[in-house]
């Protein structure tokens, strides 16, 4: 049995409770990135929202991709956000006008916006299991020892998806040497 | 696993991202707020593969990963630069092109 099938199967009753608590946790610190008055302490609690997001990644059977995520946005792009707001700000702690005069406008449309998801949402999953819902009709052939998914993650990416693959090895040299030339000072 | 748990809780996160978006004045703030978005898009395409059982949204994931961390490269550099030439990242001073 993979591991994909095993995240799919049923109502785990530990799988279910683990989604709980990261959820909780997850929307809570996205809560306090967006009402914080601290952009430091904002960027930390951005960083504990990757990091609960890498562990709904493995829930759902994504090692590969909870690792990038590990990798590159707890490592990387928390470094750079750190970096930019220290090159960017004057004062430590907590600063006044970090909202604008009128950020109340963003309560009404966020509201609206999550239930528009949520209804479509629900309509589409009625209440079923992820196994129930009957999408998965051409199961993957996993072959192999522990890692199937992170092998056919290999095979996809290096034959079906291997020009958007190399188109993406261009956006980020291009997008690299964008930051290099707007950044340095003449 | 019901299978509207990771898709309600993507929708979450999105709207609060939406919300930081909307009423965030500082430009870090403002991208700070595009990650949540970004990622919550991210746990979408994980839930279609698990739903799919098929490793096709895991690898879409790789790339929206990617491409978001060239977006934050390209951003904070531009938000540096404004900042040098203008002391401030308030988005709400940038008015130039208003008519």
């Amino acid at each position: 049995m993979n591991a994909m099938i095993l995240a799919a199967d049923g109502v785990n009753v530990a799988q279910n409770i683990g989604f709980g608590v990261i959820a909780a946790v997850m929307i809570f610190a996205a809560l306090s990135v967006v009402t914080t008055k601290n952009v430091v302490h904002a960027a930390l609690w951005l960083a504990m929202v990757l990091a609960g997001m890498a562990a709904q990644y493995i829930l759902a059977a994504a090692e590969f991709v909870a690792v990038s995520q590990v990798m590159v946005y707890i490592g990387a792009v928390m470094v750079l956000f750190l970096f930019g707001i220290m090159l960017t700000r004057a004062q430590i702690g907590s600063e006044t006008g970090l909202n604008n005069t009128s950020w109340g406008i963003g309560i009404p449309v966020a509201v609206v916006l999550f239930g528009l998801l949520a209804y479509v949402v629900l309509d589409f999953t009625e209440d079923k299991t992820v196994d129930e819902l009957g999408l998965a009709d051409t199961p993957v052939v996993l072959t192999g020892a522990n890692n199937e998914a992170t092998l056919e993650i290999a095979d996809r990416v290096l034959s079906p998806y291997l020009a958007p693959f190399f188109g993406m090895t261009f956006v980020l040299l291009a997008a690299a040497i964008g930051a290099i030339v707007l950044a340095r000072k003449d | 696993m019901l299978a509207a748990n990771f898709l309600l809780l993507a929708a979450v996160l999105f709207c609060i991202g939406v919300f930081g978006v909307i009423a965030r004045r500082n430009a870090v703030m403002v991208l700070m707020s595009i990650e949540l978005v970004l990622n919550s898009v991210n746990l979408n395409l994980i839930a279609f593969a698990l739903m799919n059982n098929d490793v096709d949204g895991q690898v879409f994931a790789l790339f929206v990963i990617a491409i978001a961390a060239a977006e934050v490269g390209v951003g904070l550099a531009m938000v540096l630069l404004i900042y040098r030439n203008r002391r401030s990242i308030s988005l709400d001073e940038l008015s130039e092109l208003k008519g």
